[in-house]
């Protein structure tokens, strides 16, 4: 059974890895919002009265973390393809197949995101660690900081699949991608920090972040790496984590099953 | 002039017809620029100011280009999706047409969604403007809505850029994205926050500053000329830029040759 998945993993791994200039542009396009990003947050460090809670050289190297692993932590990054099986009623073959549907959409999301984050990381972090002085990517304290961030990066990424799987699930019910997807990313990504990182966000604010699980998948590994979480607490999240991921899982593929139940094939 | 509007009506019919999916996405529209503003206002609840701009002068100038922005994608949507019609070759048929291709082009979509997020925008530009500390004469009113203007010319010139460039590439290129999603970011802030050179060149070769930060110097009667009423015509110096970008798009189309699909 598990073969079957890592085999679908695989072909799309070698499919997404062929679309090398797309990658190029991104690449381009990331540096770009991520310089601007930190010339804003330059901009609000140079004059500020008090203390902020997070220092300028962990928010820079918060914002260019977020711009490398931008496939990995964002929500709205689809697959259509997958949409379309679902309103044009060719999920009908799907549903043919000898494996379990979830686990097959799972891995095949898995994938693209993970095809495309390879193939952008290494070189804006690369740049990025020899930038000059303010704009630079510092690296972690020691090397077992880098190694539980490593962890927590890909616990917050199996969350991000299990989380964009209930948008597809979702879109059984309303027919409709536009709307839930819209919501559902707009609200997630500001959840998940990646407007800004949630130590500047005011108090009451983040009480209501700590309470979801989007700031896991984001704002958590990268504020492991900039060591702005210790590493007991690094530990102690990895156990969320991966309650949150297995409770994500188990609804995702509760619903599922029911909307499969109820779902209705047009000819045509 | 006539004939866009006819083909505004047509689109308006159709999109019409999903009712409950069109307010869905109207309402998820709107709310887009919501978080991206909300980030705005925890930044300033937390550092009080920006380079000595308060939250109010910011939220004007973040306004305008929302407004802007949405305005031009809401009637410049054609030129967004421009490469679909290159690759499938359908841009033939605009061709064999006895009228321009530009307005054909401009009325072969229109996003009438959108409009909630023009709404948003225009609602945050009343309630900015309201709350500025700043007397509203007659010529700064007239400044702000030429800001506007301007600033939906500037967009939708390109617009018209980047999909002309699919008329060498084919496909559409993502990198386009710098000058529209990056340039509606970037000009939400006043321009002087970055380092020299970035508004340099969002002065000089794109002329970005035109519409929101040398005018709001003006309204805000800031240091550095800005009690000059000069700059309240500098919005028009935006228009100037549509010209090279309908060049462009003018040899796009004598350099254009079908896919042929």
């Amino acid at each position: 059974m598990m073969r079957a998945y890592l085999s679908v993993f695989k072909l799309r791994i070698y499919t997404g890895l062929q679309y090398r200039a797309a990658a190029l542009a991104g690449i381009g396009t990331q540096f770009f919002f991520g310089s601007m990003f930190i010339m804003i947050f330059v901009a609000f460090y140079a004059h500020s009265t008090e203390v902020p809670p997070m220092t300028l050289s962990q928010v820079i190297t918060y914002t260019w973390l977020k711009q490398a692993f931008l496939a990995l932590v964002m929500l709205w990054l689809r697959d259509n393809e997958l949409f379309q099986l679902i309103t044009s009623g060719n999920i009908a073959y799907e549903m043919c197949r000898p494996s379990g549907i979830y686990g097959f959409w799972y891995a095949k999301l898995l994938a693209q995101r993970l095809s495309s984050a390879l193939l952008r990381c290494f070189p804006i972090l690369i740049v990025t660690v020899f930038l000059p002085e303010p704009y630079r990517l510092e690296l972690p304290p020691d090397l077992l900081t880098f190694l539980l961030f490593l962890a927590v990066l890909i616990a917050g990424f199996l969350m991000v699949v299990a989380l964009s799987m209930l948008i597809y699930i979702s879109v059984f019910v309303t027919m409709s991608p536009g709307g839930s997807l819209l919501m559902f990313s707009i609200f997630g990504e500001f959840l998940a920090g990646m407007v800004i990182p949630v130590p500047l966000m005011p108090g009451w604010m983040q009480d209501i972040v700590y309470l979801l699980p989007f700031h896991w998948t984001a704002d958590f590994p990268f504020r492991v790496f900039t060591g702005d979480i210790s590493k007991l607490g690094a530990l102690k999240g990895l156990a969320a984590q991966l309650a949150w991921l297995a409770a994500l899982a188990a609804f995702g593929h509760y619903t599922m099953n029911r909307a499969l139940r109820r779902v209705v094939v047009q000819g045509g | 002039m006539r004939l866009y509007f006819k083909y505004m009506k047509m689109i308006m019919k159709s999109q019409m017809q999903y009712r409950a999916s069109f307010l869905l996405l109207a309402l998820g529209q709107c709310l887009t620029p919501f978080t991206t503003f909300a980030g705005l206002y925890f930044m300033f609840e937390r550092f009080g100011q920006l380079r000595g701009w308060s939250f109010y002068e910011v939220a004007l100038c973040f306004a305008v280009t929302q407004l802007a922005f949405s305005c031009a994608e809401v009637f410049g949507r054609g030129f967004d999706v421009f490469s679909s019609l290159v690759i499938s070759g359908d841009f033939d048929r605009l061709l064999v047409r006895p009228r321009s291709t530009v307005v054909q082009v401009f009325g072969s979509r229109f996003e009438f969604a959108r409009l909630g997020r023009l709404l948003l925008s225009a609602a945050m530009l009343v309630w900015a403007a309201s709350n500025i500390e700043v007397d509203w004469t007659l010529l700064k009113m007239m400044t702000l809505v030429l800001m506007v203007v301007s600033g939906i010319v500037i967009f939708l010139a390109i617009f018209i850029l980047a999909a002309s460039v699919s008329f060498w590439t084919v496909q559409g290129l993502e990198i386009a994205n710098i000058f529209t999603d990056g340039g509606r970011e970037m000009t939400s802030y006043p321009l002087n926050i970055y380092q020299k050179w970035v508004k340099r060149v969002f002065t000089f070769v794109i002329p970005f500053a035109c519409f929101n930060y040398l005018p709001l110097l003006y309204i805000l009667e800031r240091d550095g000329g800005g009690g000059h009423p000069m700059y309240a015509l500098i919005p028009l110096a935006g228009f100037l830029f549509l010209v090279p970008c309908l060049l462009v798009w003018r040899v796009g189309v004598r350099h254009y040759r079908s896919t042929g699909s």
